[in-house]
Protein backbone atom coordinates (compact mmCIF):
# COMPACT_ATOMS: atom_id res chain seq x y z
CA UNK A 1 0.00 0.00 0.00
CA UNK A 2 2.76 2.63 0.80
CA UNK A 3 6.22 2.34 -0.57
CA UNK A 4 8.78 1.13 1.78
CA UNK A 5 10.46 3.38 4.25
CA UNK A 6 13.76 1.79 4.45
CA UNK A 7 15.92 2.89 1.89
CA UNK A 8 17.91 0.15 0.50
CA UNK A 9 16.59 -1.27 -2.81
CA UNK A 10 15.99 -4.29 -3.79
CA UNK A 11 16.83 -6.75 -7.13
CA UNK A 12 18.20 -5.17 -10.25
CA UNK A 13 17.80 -1.69 -9.62
CA UNK A 14 19.13 -1.86 -5.94
CA UNK A 15 22.39 -3.21 -7.39
CA UNK A 16 22.58 -0.40 -9.98
CA UNK A 17 22.05 2.43 -6.99
CA UNK A 18 24.58 0.26 -5.18
CA UNK A 19 27.23 0.92 -8.38
CA UNK A 20 26.50 4.54 -8.67
CA UNK A 21 27.09 5.12 -4.34
CA UNK A 22 30.19 2.61 -5.04
CA UNK A 23 31.25 5.20 -8.03
CA UNK A 24 30.21 8.44 -6.31
CA UNK A 25 32.22 7.40 -3.18
CA UNK A 26 35.60 6.87 -5.36
CA UNK A 27 34.63 9.46 -8.41
CA UNK A 28 32.10 11.94 -7.33
CA UNK A 29 32.11 15.65 -5.64
CA UNK A 30 32.60 14.42 -2.11
CA UNK A 31 35.92 12.27 -2.90
CA UNK A 32 38.78 14.54 -3.12
CA UNK A 33 38.96 18.20 -3.18
CA UNK A 34 37.75 20.63 -6.01
CA UNK A 35 39.30 24.02 -6.71
CA UNK A 36 37.31 26.73 -4.97
CA UNK A 37 36.76 28.14 -7.63
CA UNK A 38 35.84 25.58 -9.92
CA UNK A 39 32.05 25.59 -11.53
CA UNK A 40 29.63 22.40 -12.28
CA UNK A 41 29.40 20.85 -15.01
CA UNK A 42 28.10 22.65 -18.26
CA UNK A 43 29.15 25.80 -16.90
CA UNK A 44 29.19 28.36 -19.45
CA UNK A 45 32.11 28.87 -20.76
CA UNK A 46 33.98 25.81 -20.95
CA UNK A 47 37.27 26.17 -20.50
CA UNK A 48 40.38 24.11 -21.55
CA UNK A 49 44.01 24.54 -19.46
CA UNK A 50 47.21 24.15 -20.38
CA UNK A 51 50.33 24.71 -19.98
CA UNK A 52 54.09 24.55 -22.11
CA UNK A 53 57.32 25.61 -20.20
CA UNK A 54 56.89 29.15 -21.66
CA UNK A 55 53.38 30.06 -21.22
CA UNK A 56 50.22 29.37 -19.74
CA UNK A 57 47.20 28.96 -22.27
CA UNK A 58 43.90 29.46 -21.39
CA UNK A 59 40.84 28.26 -23.85
CA UNK A 60 37.27 29.58 -23.02
CA UNK A 61 34.69 28.00 -25.48
CA UNK A 62 32.09 31.32 -25.52
CA UNK A 63 30.38 30.99 -29.19
CA UNK A 64 28.54 34.52 -29.96
CA UNK A 65 29.66 36.95 -27.46
CA UNK A 66 31.31 40.17 -28.07
CA UNK A 67 35.03 40.22 -27.68
CA UNK A 68 34.83 44.28 -27.16
CA UNK A 69 32.76 43.66 -24.12
CA UNK A 70 34.50 40.57 -22.20
CA UNK A 71 36.33 41.99 -19.04
CA UNK A 72 39.41 39.62 -19.05
CA UNK A 73 41.49 40.24 -15.30
CA UNK A 74 44.13 38.25 -14.10
CA UNK A 75 45.04 39.65 -10.90
CA UNK A 76 47.18 38.25 -8.29
CA UNK A 77 47.35 35.07 -9.86
CA UNK A 78 43.78 34.83 -10.63
CA UNK A 79 42.71 35.35 -14.19
CA UNK A 80 38.72 36.02 -14.45
CA UNK A 81 36.34 35.97 -17.42
CA UNK A 82 33.39 38.15 -17.23
CA UNK A 83 30.52 39.26 -19.84
CA UNK A 84 27.29 38.40 -21.11
CA UNK A 85 25.69 36.48 -23.70
CA UNK A 86 22.29 38.32 -25.11
CA UNK A 87 19.68 36.11 -25.22
CA UNK A 88 18.16 34.75 -28.89
CA UNK A 89 15.33 37.00 -29.74
CA UNK A 90 12.70 35.73 -31.39
CA UNK A 91 12.49 37.86 -34.36
CA UNK A 92 9.00 39.76 -34.64
CA UNK A 93 7.72 38.13 -31.45
CA UNK A 94 4.21 37.58 -32.79
CA UNK A 95 3.08 33.83 -33.34
CA UNK A 96 6.72 32.53 -32.44
CA UNK A 97 6.98 28.90 -30.58
CA UNK A 98 9.84 28.34 -28.68
CA UNK A 99 10.39 24.50 -29.08
CA UNK A 100 14.30 24.48 -27.31
CA UNK A 101 16.15 27.12 -25.46
CA UNK A 102 19.68 25.13 -24.60
CA UNK A 103 22.21 27.84 -25.48
CA UNK A 104 22.89 29.57 -22.30
CA UNK A 105 22.85 33.40 -21.81
CA UNK A 106 22.99 36.65 -19.45
CA UNK A 107 25.86 37.17 -17.48
CA UNK A 108 28.86 34.66 -16.85
CA UNK A 109 31.77 34.90 -15.15
CA UNK A 110 34.60 32.14 -14.68
CA UNK A 111 37.61 31.86 -12.80
CA UNK A 112 40.98 30.28 -13.41
CA UNK A 113 44.04 30.13 -10.67
CA UNK A 114 47.22 30.47 -12.42
CA UNK A 115 50.76 28.94 -11.29
CA UNK A 116 52.77 31.27 -9.09
CA UNK A 117 55.72 32.14 -12.16
CA UNK A 118 52.86 34.02 -14.79
CA UNK A 119 54.01 36.82 -15.72
CA UNK A 120 50.82 39.68 -15.89
CA UNK A 121 52.74 42.04 -17.89
CA UNK A 122 52.48 39.08 -20.60
CA UNK A 123 49.07 38.61 -21.40
CA UNK A 124 47.56 37.86 -24.89
CA UNK A 125 43.94 37.34 -25.58
CA UNK A 126 42.04 36.20 -28.84
CA UNK A 127 38.46 35.50 -30.10
CA UNK A 128 38.50 33.41 -32.82
CA UNK A 129 35.00 31.05 -33.84
CA UNK A 130 34.03 31.51 -30.50
CA UNK A 131 37.15 30.39 -28.90
CA UNK A 132 38.57 33.13 -26.47
CA UNK A 133 41.99 32.13 -26.30
CA UNK A 134 44.36 33.39 -23.43
CA UNK A 135 47.98 32.83 -22.91
CA UNK A 136 49.82 34.15 -20.24
CA UNK A 137 53.82 33.83 -20.40
CA UNK A 138 55.56 32.74 -17.25
CA UNK A 139 58.69 34.16 -16.09
CA UNK A 140 62.25 33.01 -16.91
CA UNK A 141 62.23 30.81 -13.86
CA UNK A 142 59.73 28.36 -14.77
CA UNK A 143 61.85 27.11 -17.93
CA UNK A 144 64.02 24.24 -17.15
CA UNK A 145 67.41 24.76 -17.02
CA UNK A 146 70.09 22.15 -17.89
CA UNK A 147 72.48 21.79 -15.11
CA UNK A 148 76.27 21.16 -16.32
CA UNK A 149 78.26 19.51 -14.26
CA UNK A 150 82.24 20.84 -13.69
CA UNK B 1 19.45 -6.19 -51.73
CA UNK B 2 18.99 -4.57 -48.76
CA UNK B 3 21.10 -2.24 -47.54
CA UNK B 4 23.10 -2.46 -44.53
CA UNK B 5 21.65 -1.07 -41.41
CA UNK B 6 23.55 2.05 -40.37
CA UNK B 7 25.41 1.59 -37.41
CA UNK B 8 24.07 4.33 -34.66
CA UNK B 9 26.15 2.93 -31.88
CA UNK B 10 28.35 5.30 -30.68
CA UNK B 11 31.99 4.17 -30.29
CA UNK B 12 35.17 5.16 -29.06
CA UNK B 13 36.49 6.57 -32.08
CA UNK B 14 33.01 8.38 -33.02
CA UNK B 15 31.78 9.72 -29.79
CA UNK B 16 30.86 13.37 -30.39
CA UNK B 17 30.00 16.47 -28.20
CA UNK B 18 26.23 17.45 -28.23
CA UNK B 19 25.36 21.10 -29.30
CA UNK B 20 23.41 23.21 -27.55
CA UNK B 21 20.66 24.86 -29.92
CA UNK B 22 17.96 26.85 -29.46
CA UNK B 23 14.69 26.02 -31.91
CA UNK B 24 12.22 28.53 -33.12
CA UNK B 25 8.88 28.60 -35.32
CA UNK B 26 7.63 31.64 -36.74
CA UNK B 27 5.03 31.91 -39.66
CA UNK B 28 7.31 31.31 -42.30
CA UNK B 29 10.03 28.63 -41.31
CA UNK B 30 12.03 27.50 -38.34
CA UNK B 31 15.26 29.28 -37.30
CA UNK B 32 17.33 27.27 -35.47
CA UNK B 33 21.08 28.62 -33.33
CA UNK B 34 23.98 26.14 -32.95
CA UNK B 35 27.11 26.37 -30.29
CA UNK B 36 30.36 25.03 -32.33
CA UNK B 37 32.53 27.38 -30.51
CA UNK B 38 36.11 26.45 -32.35
CA UNK B 39 34.49 25.42 -35.60
CA UNK B 40 35.12 27.16 -38.50
CA UNK B 41 33.04 27.56 -41.72
CA UNK B 42 35.59 24.91 -44.07
CA UNK B 43 35.03 22.42 -40.77
CA UNK B 44 31.07 22.76 -40.80
CA UNK B 45 29.53 19.93 -41.96
CA UNK B 46 25.71 20.26 -43.01
CA UNK B 47 24.05 17.68 -44.51
CA UNK B 48 20.27 16.94 -45.48
CA UNK B 49 19.14 13.17 -46.21
CA UNK B 50 15.71 12.69 -47.40
CA UNK B 51 14.07 14.09 -43.69
CA UNK B 52 17.02 14.25 -41.63
CA UNK B 53 19.07 17.19 -41.02
CA UNK B 54 22.47 16.24 -39.74
CA UNK B 55 25.20 18.76 -38.31
CA UNK B 56 28.31 18.23 -37.99
CA UNK B 57 31.73 20.29 -36.94
CA UNK B 58 35.27 19.64 -36.29
CA UNK B 59 37.18 21.79 -33.72
CA UNK B 60 39.96 23.32 -35.51
CA UNK B 61 43.50 22.87 -33.77
CA UNK B 62 43.60 24.94 -31.02
CA UNK B 63 46.45 23.19 -29.52
CA UNK B 64 50.57 24.00 -29.83
CA UNK B 65 53.53 22.90 -30.01
CA UNK B 66 53.96 20.93 -26.34
CA UNK B 67 51.23 21.83 -24.90
CA UNK B 68 50.20 19.86 -21.73
CA UNK B 69 46.55 19.59 -20.55
CA UNK B 70 46.04 20.90 -16.87
CA UNK B 71 42.28 20.79 -16.84
CA UNK B 72 39.74 20.37 -19.62
CA UNK B 73 36.09 20.72 -19.66
CA UNK B 74 36.07 20.31 -23.42
CA UNK B 75 37.54 16.97 -24.77
CA UNK B 76 36.17 15.60 -27.54
CA UNK B 77 36.91 17.66 -31.11
CA UNK B 78 33.70 16.70 -32.76
CA UNK B 79 30.30 18.61 -32.37
CA UNK B 80 27.13 16.22 -33.84
CA UNK B 81 23.35 16.39 -33.73
CA UNK B 82 20.76 15.42 -36.00
CA UNK B 83 16.97 16.46 -36.37
CA UNK B 84 13.81 15.14 -38.12
CA UNK B 85 12.35 17.88 -40.54
CA UNK B 86 8.65 17.82 -41.17
CA UNK B 87 7.02 17.89 -44.68
CA UNK B 88 6.11 21.53 -45.25
CA UNK B 89 10.08 22.35 -44.58
CA UNK B 90 11.76 23.39 -47.76
CA UNK B 91 14.70 21.98 -47.23
CA UNK B 92 15.98 23.19 -50.81
CA UNK B 93 16.29 26.68 -49.62
CA UNK B 94 17.91 26.51 -46.27
CA UNK B 95 19.98 29.41 -45.61
CA UNK B 96 23.13 29.18 -43.28
CA UNK B 97 25.58 30.98 -41.96
CA UNK B 98 28.53 30.42 -39.53
CA UNK B 99 29.86 33.67 -37.33
CA UNK B 100 32.01 33.32 -33.89
CA UNK B 101 30.72 29.80 -33.96
CA UNK B 102 27.17 30.33 -33.37
CA UNK B 103 25.53 28.24 -36.46
CA UNK B 104 22.09 30.64 -37.64
CA UNK B 105 20.06 28.08 -40.35
CA UNK B 106 16.94 28.98 -41.34
CA UNK B 107 14.59 26.32 -43.05
CA UNK B 108 11.75 28.20 -44.51
CA UNK B 109 7.70 26.73 -44.95
CA UNK B 110 6.75 25.18 -48.06
CA UNK B 111 5.13 27.45 -50.48
CA UNK B 112 1.97 27.34 -50.87
CA UNK B 113 1.13 26.27 -54.45
CA UNK B 114 0.55 30.19 -56.05
CA UNK B 115 -2.75 30.35 -57.51
CA UNK B 116 -1.93 31.12 -60.86
CA UNK B 117 -3.97 33.46 -63.57
CA UNK B 118 -4.71 31.61 -66.67
CA UNK B 119 -4.63 33.65 -69.65
CA UNK B 120 -7.27 33.08 -71.77
CA UNK B 121 -5.90 33.51 -75.87
CA UNK B 122 -9.06 34.88 -78.15
CA UNK B 123 -8.29 34.23 -81.82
Amino acid sequence: MYPSLQSHASGVFGDFERLRRELDDVFGLGASPTSIRSAGPGAFPALNVGHTPASVEVYAFAPGIDPDKVEVTLDRGVLTLAGERPPTAPEGSDKVSVYARERLSGRFKRAVSLPDDVDPERVQARYQDGVLHISIGRREAAQPKRITIQ
Amino acid sequence: MSNQPQNTTPSRSNRAMVPRVDVLEDQTGITLLADLPGVSKDQLELKVDGDTLLIKGTVGALTQEGLEPTYAEVRLPLYRRSFTLSRELDTSRIEANLKNGVLNLRIPKQQHAQPRRIQVQVN
